[in-house]
């Protein structure tokens, strides 16, 4: 298999030489007008469906708009009024304690599972779809449901756990435990991040790990100089894909904890309020300044995470090149 | 020895990482009152009572109607992207155009934007066209290749067939449709299936659009079937939840087990989610 994860920097340098090199090649008359027909459900798609939206429900967000009457123009005021509602708070408390949460465990267990099934073994494909498996049903109404009752009061895990002498009273009915049991749905679905780890590591080359051998390098010492830094890029852009996706989880939310976030809103996530307030009362101006406050919640975190990455994400110069 | 060792570790991480799923496959065939409270995983006493009363169905609706809802978005939803995400791929890796780097880009940020922006103008606009309530906004997007996952992934795949291949077709005079649909589309068919079985499962799972869009409950597919069934039965038939959630996750099942390859390859490509 020549084709490798895409770490994002090697998708706009393909897009520059897409534009500077073979271009002048393959240049034909009439390739303008087939672009634009070969494109033209794309185009349509996102004039009408995310431009035309983007730029209306910027404008809706300073108004208060209940879908019955014509939107009033407020100003600023949704955006302000957010700063002072306690369940808006509240959401965003969530969703950062999620985030902060799940993503590394996520990312953590992801790796893990990937170094146990890197290397060449009997079974490997077998083990590697296994692990992935539910990642595709994870996020249906159904493990959802299943879940909810795997954990709650006098079911499997609250069993286990009285075995052993902690009673939660059932994680699903705590509030202090409900969130950590999304976070392990959420890690549950290890197997995207993992297929791309173990696409990563595959990369690293065998002479670093018997270089470092022959110098004496344990396994943990391995690990830290050779194996991080070199999957670096594929960690970055898990790490960058995993967060992005857990600032949206709704369906194992929803079904868990309803509109209202239950028990006693801790497991009110910000799209969890954003639906509510939408749908449940129709007030789209506020709920569409929350979406845009959301956009660029997640837009400073990536900025971050792009920020920080200078610092730890190597590229080494030929991995590009190696087959 | 130390190969048993890895068997041995590796197949205990399966194990529990499975264990759901079993979990729930014993647990249809267990008398609702044995589900919760109970540690033993396999039934004492079989019983297809909790399938027999799925069958019945909820709201005076039988589940066959959900599945069929289900599968006719599912199946509209894989037509609509593929042949949409296809054609724009073609156009990204292959065509020169003016403007042809920005429209790119801007399909690459498409992949990182919330969806929550968009759904409440999407919805108002529906709503003005009076299509609430129908499953046009459901697939509107699939037929324009608003998933640029997919788009992306097709991109990528293309670029590595030769050039030369239409290239040499062109000089025979083909001209880009045939060069799409004779050259092309064949050659990429991983790149369709797996984004075929991606738009099928999620399609089959999505619960947030319908749950926006749609009012009716006969119109409802599964994911919303399941949800009135935990309002209707109060949550207190666990045998019955459990048979229907089980039903709902048959097909993914399936797909999985007969197109593993091309999921997992699919996600290393491309970064899918699953």
């Amino acid at each position: 298999m020549s084709r490798a994860t895409i770490a994002p920097e090697r998708e706009s340098r393909e897009v520059a030489a897409g534009q500077a090199g073979p271009a002048k090649r393959t240049r034909l008359p009439g390739d303008g007008l087939a672009g634009y027909l070969f494109l033209s459900p794309w185009i349509i798609g996102i004039v009408l469906l995310t431009l035309g939206p983007m730029v209306t429900s910027l404008y809706l967000s300073f108004t208060d708009y209940d879908l019955f009457n014509s939107p009033n123009w407020v100003g600023l005021e949704n955006y302000q009024r957010m700063f002072t509602d306690a369940r808006w708070l509240r959401s965003v408390q969530v969703t950062a304690l999620y985030v902060l949460l799940a993503v590394p465990i996520k990312l953590a267990a992801a790796l893990g599972v990937a170094i146990l099934l890197n290397g060449k073994r009997a079974g490997q494909g077998f083990y590697r779809a296994a692990f992935y498996g539910p990642s595709l049903i994870g996020g249906s109404v159904g493990v959802a449901i299943v879940w909810k009752m795997m954990f709650s009061d006098d079911s499997v895990v609250d069993q286990l756990l009285l075995r052993v002498g902690v009673d939660t009273g059932g994680w699903a009915g705590n509030p202090d435990f409900s969130l950590m049991m999304l976070v392990l749905l959420a890690t549950w679905q290890l197997g995207a991040p993992m297929v791309i780890f173990l696409a990563g590591l595959k990369q690293v080359p065998r002479e670093l790990y018997e270089a470092a051998e022959v110098d004496g390098a344990g396994r943990a010492r391995r690990f830290w100089s050779i194996t991080l830094p070199m999957i670096s890029p594929v960690l970055f852009f898990n790490l960058l894909l995993e967060t992005i996706n857990a600032f949206q989880v709704f369906t194992s939310a929803y079904v868990v904890g309803g509109p209202n976030g239950q028990p006693a809103g801790s497991t009110l996530f910000y799209t969890i309020y954003l639906f509510d307030r939408g749908f449940g009362d129709y007030r789209m101006g506020y709920a569409s300044a929350m979406a845009w406050m959301l956009l660029l919640g997640v837009g400073l975190v990536t900025v971050f995470l792009f920020r920080t990455a200078r610092g730890w994400v190597f590229y080494s110069g030929d991995s590009g090149d190696r087959k | 020895m130390k190969r048993v060792i890895w068997h041995v570790g590796a197949l205990a991480l399966l194990a529990v990482v499975l264990y759901p799923i079993v979990w729930v496959a014993a647990a249809t065939f267990k008398p609702s009152e044995a589900i919760v409270g109970s540690l033993r995983l396999l039934p004492t006493e079989p019983t297809f009572a909790n399938y027999e009363r799925v069958f019945e169905g909820v709201v005076g609706i039988g589940v066959g109607r959900f599945f069929w809802n289900s599968a006719v978005l599912a199946v509209l939803s894989v037509v609509g992207t593929v042949a949409s995400s296809a054609l724009a791929a073609y156009a990204f890796a292959r065509l020169r155009f003016r403007g042809r780097t920005v429209l790119f880009s801007v399909m690459i940020g498409t992949l990182l934007l919330p969806f929550h922006v968009l759904i409440i103008p999407q919805y108002v606009v529906f709503q003005n066209l009076d299509l609430v309530d129908t499953y046009v906004p459901l697939l509107a997007g699939k037929f324009l290749a608003s998933e640029a996952f997919f788009v992306f992934l097709i991109v990528q795949f293309i670029r590595q067939l030769p050039r030369e291949l239409d290239e040499s077709a062109k000089i025979d005079g083909a001209n880009h449709w045939s060069v799409f649909w004779h050259v092309i589309l064949p050659l990429c068919r991983p790149a369709l299936i797996t984004t075929a079985i991606f738009t099928f499962i999620w399609s089959w799972n999505d619960f947030f659009g319908p749950l926006i869009y749609l009012s009716t409950p006969d119109k409802y597919p599964l994911p919303l079937a399941l949800q009135l069934f935990i309002d209707e039965s109060t949550g207190s038939d666990f045998g019955a939840l459990m048979a229907m959630s089980m039903l709902a996750l048959v097909p993914v099942i399936l797909f999985f087990l007969f197109f593993q390859r091309f999921l997992v390859e699919g996600v290393s490509t491309s970064g899918l989610k699953g």
